[in-house]
């Protein structure tokens, strides 16, 4: 062995000692990969939780349905549901809730929960059963499934269908009769669109009327407290209001006669359906939002039914206290919300910032003031939302109350939560953010740039509006995107300044002036907050937490990626030097 | 021969002290004049102060924290550190250009028509006609014509400098200078560059840092030789290099420091 030899040798040590492979950097390699999996993994599985656990909800499972021996009376009876989970139970659990088990067949058995809705007729929509004692399960053909405006799903048999009470098509439950279904979906068709021309009515004309009622109200309580009118010109104004609300009251009545001639008609038809227990139930067709044969569809079909079910989950309004129905008011919300909050926050930001690095003095107080602003970013944010309901709310808002709208009074206006307020508390929340990149993007940019404006003859100001600013533009983006990332998350201090559990109108709409920033508006973070705990129906609210949440992580993706693009489209343009 | 009376003076350097921060003292005690529509050339080691007193004719120094300045530079006979002096008047007449070419991140037109607009000329008229005869002079336009709206960063870095020497005329100054024009640039652009500089010298009073003395041998009328922070010589281009009075002059001209 020529020890010198091997020393000065190019080759590669064969020696494979621990401390040769530390030495390597290989490890190095294998730590800083596996973390960079693992985020890859947390992440991935996240989105995939959410999106199986969410979008399974919309998809139409068949009806099964079954007899089941009950444990405790022991009697049969006949049951009608969707599978909804089946989870593994002990004996000794189960025979301490008191059902009497047989010892052989294992030590665990399976029960499924089993989504029965009826809750009219049965008081509850899901109940567990279990495996064991159900027998004959079967997937008749005639079953069906009616999502209503009440009560949650109803699963039975069509029986007949009614026109003012007389039969005019009917069927045996057992016996599925294609014609009688058809005459039932015609008439649900005809239900369901007079009921949308109720709603489009109520939702826009009435809504209108209303609106104009009121600032009529307000005018005539402006009016009365003005002082420095003589009285002839107070009666005439008087006698116009006066005159326009006649108007609106004739255009009211109108109104009123078309709904309850729509609603007449609307209510004309109803139709007969008995349980899986043989209870008969009279329904009126205007109740009924939409009415499945899951049991007859293919899997084609099953998924344009789960899209269209999806679609109408993204674009419709919550229904029984948030556990039916869409959440669009609540994406509509948010979405608004944070467009809202970044235009405040990004000019305010972006000039404190501005001061900062380019007229302030860099010295102690500079170096305070920038220490507490990067602190402020970490202050717990319900702690902005107590700011925002003290300042905002009672401070600020109460004064543009007596001072702009006190024909309101006591009705508060602006001294309420609203969608300004809680914009602004946020903008305040996230102002740190946008203030500590855009700082960094003016340092960033080559003094050179700066020396070449100024040599031209241009102020300091017009070297920040002509060449800085365009330049940082890029990085005030990405304080933007940073900031749009927390508010959309936010629910905290949203509770306190603005959000509500159901909001009877969209802070947007077609009234003067347009946009509401007075009004309280729906949330998803709160949404999902509301149905997760407040619901009281847990079961049939849980998919839709797990939907929810999908969607409040889309949608702040989609508003993050809009901002990145932006972003990225002005570093393209603004692309600094290369020095 | 006596530099001040062969042709009117533009500016007049009068016992110029510059100070950075507390302690550092950049420029000694200077005394000069620089000769209009001729090229002025300082040379000198490394740090000795030639571009700390390039900045000083245009005030670029007022940007630096702790920066100072003594005694007078007069142009047309008025101090330009006086209080009443707007800098940016000022370096609308002084022009200056730097080491590196510094275009801004916009087209090669909006470039040149940077100036104009900050003094508030926006008819297209005027602009496109200034931005045709400034990059002419600055003999980019041919290379250019075709896409004077694509970006500037896009331009090669001699193609970039005679850009930014195009910015600099184009608001028409008296004065030119140029902080080692052509010290980033591969030889055939610092050609370009000094035939440029011999063009323009007939229009304007050209004041020029370089390192290399063959170049401020082949441009300049009048040399300044600098060291630590001293004005060591100054005179006719060809005494100073070839008959200096100055030993130090000699000794860094014959390349022995330096």
């Amino acid at each position: 062995m020529n020890t010198v030899e091997e020393k000065n040798s190019l080759y590669k040590s064969r020696k494979q000692s621990v401390g040769a492979w530390f030495g390597s950097g290989e490890p190095w390699i294998w730590v800083t990969g596996s973390a960079v999996a693992a985020s890859v993994i947390a992440v991935v599985g996240l989105l995939l939780i959410l999106l199986v656990r969410g979008l399974s909800h919309f998809w139409p499972a068949d009806i099964i349905e079954f007899e089941y021996l009950d444990e405790r009376s022991g009697q049969q009876t006949t049951v009608v549901g969707e599978i909804t989970d089946s989870e593994q139970v002990s004996l000794e659990q189960l025979r301490s809730a008191g059902l009497q088990l047989p010892e052989e067949g294992g030590e665990f058995r399976q029960r499924d929960l089993i989504k029965t809705g009826n809750r009219d007729v049965t008081g509850s929509d899901f109940r567990w059963y279990l495996s064991e004692n159900m027998r004959n399960i079967r997937f008749p053909k005639g079953l069906m499934v009616l999502e209503r405006y009440e009560w949650g799903n109803f699963y039975g048999y069509l029986l007949n269908v009614k026109e003012q009470g007389r039969e005019i098509a009917a069927q045996q439950p057992a016996e599925f009769d294609p014609e009688t279904w058809q005459v039932f979906e015609a008439r649900l068709k005809r239900a369901i669109e007079l009921n949308d021309t109720i709603k489009a009515i109520e939702k826009h004309e009435t809504r209108a009327l209303n609106y104009r009622l009121e600032r009529l109200r307000l005018a005539e309580r402006e009016l009365e407290l003005e002082i420095g009118l003589d009285a002839l010109a107070k009666n005439l104004a008087m006698a116009e209001i006066a005159q326009e609300r006649a108007e609106i009251d004739a255009e009211y009545e109108v109104l009123q006669t078309r709904l309850t001639d729509l609603h007449q008609q609307v209510d004309r038809d109803s139709f007969t359906a008995v349980t899986a227990d043989g209870r008969q139930l009279s329904l009126p067709f205007a109740k009924i939002v939409d009415a499945l044969l899951p049991n007859q569809l293919n899997a084609v079909e099953k998924t344009w039914v789960w899209f269209t079910k999806i679609g109408r989950f993204l674009s419709e309004d919550p229904r029984e206290a948030n556990t039916e129905g869409g959440v669009f008011p609540a994406i509509f919300g948010t979405v608004l919300m944070v467009i809202l909050m970044s235009i405040m926050v990004t000019p305010f930001g972006v000039v404190a910032a501005v001061y900062l690095r380019e007229y302030a003095r860099q010295g102690f107080v500079t170096r305070t003031i920038r220490i507490a602003v990067n602190n402020l970013a970490g202050v717990p944010s319900i702690v902005y939302g107590v700011f925002g309901l003290g300042f905002f709310v009672y401070g600020v808002g109460e004064q543009i109350d007596q001072l702009f709208f006190q024909a309101a009074l006591p009705a508060p206006t602006f001294g309420t939560p609203g969608l300004l307020w809680a914009s602004l508390t946020l903008a305040i929340l996230t102002v740190p953010v946008v203030i500590v990149a855009t700082e960094e993007g003016l340092s960033r940019i080559p003094r050179a740039v700066r020396e070449g404006s100024l040599a031209l003859g241009a102020t300091k100001a017009e070297t920040l509006w002509r060449v800085i600013l365009p330049m940082a533009s890029p990085a005030m983006m990405t304080g933007v995107i940073l900031a749009v990332a927390r508010a959309a998350g936010e629910v905290a201090p949203l509770m306190l300044v603005g959000v509500v559990k159901l909001a009877p109108a969209l802070p947007l709409d077609g009234n003067f002036p347009y946009l509401h920033l007075d009004q309280k508006f729906m949330h998803l973070g709160f949404h999902i907050y509301d149905v997760g705990f407040q619901s009281p129906n847990v079961e049939a609210a849980r998919p839709l937490v797990y939907a929810t949440a999908f969607l409040l992580v889309v949608v702040i993706a989609v508003l993050n990626f809009a901002a990145v693009s932006i972003r990225n489209h002005l570093r393209e343009k603004y692309k600094a030097l290369e020095h | 021969m006596d530099v001040s009376t062969e042709k009117e003076i533009c500016l007049e350097v009068r016992g110029l002290n510059l100070f950075y921060g507390k302690d550092t003292q950049a420029l000694k005690d200077i005394d000069m004049y620089v000769t209009k529509q001729r090229v002025t050339a300082f040379i000198g080691p490394s740090g000795c102060g030639k571009s700390s007193l390039l900045r000083c004719f245009n005030r670029m120094n007022d940007l630096v924290d702790g920066c100072r300045v003594e005694g007078q530079i007069l142009m047309d006979g008025v101090d330009i550190y006086n209080k009443q002096v707007d800098p940016a008047r000022l370096r609308r007449r002084i022009g200056m250009v730097f080491q590196k070419p510094n275009p801004f991140p916009k087209s090669i037109y909006e470039n040149v028509a940077y100036g104009l607009r900050i003094q508030g000329v926006n008819k297209k008229r005027v602009l496109d006609e200034v931005v045709e005869k400034s990059l002419q002079d600055a003999a980019l336009w041919d290379e250019v014509k075709d896409r004077l709206h694509d970006s500037a960063l896009g331009l090669s870095g001699g193609q970039q400098q005679r850009l930014v020497i195009a910015r600099t005329i184009a608001i028409e100054p008296e004065v030119l200078l140029l902080d080692e024009p052509a010290s980033a640039l591969d030889p055939i652009s610092t050609l370009k560059i000094e035939e440029l500089i011999y063009e323009l010298k007939s229009r304007y009073t050209i004041i020029i840092v370089t390192h290399n003395m063959q170049q401020a041998a082949r441009v300049s009328e009048f040399t300044a030789f600098m060291y630590l922070g001293e004005l060591i010589e100054f005179g006719n281009t060809d005494k100073i290099f070839t008959n200096p009075t100055k030993k130090q002059t000699e000794d860094y001209i014959t390349g022995r420091y330096g």
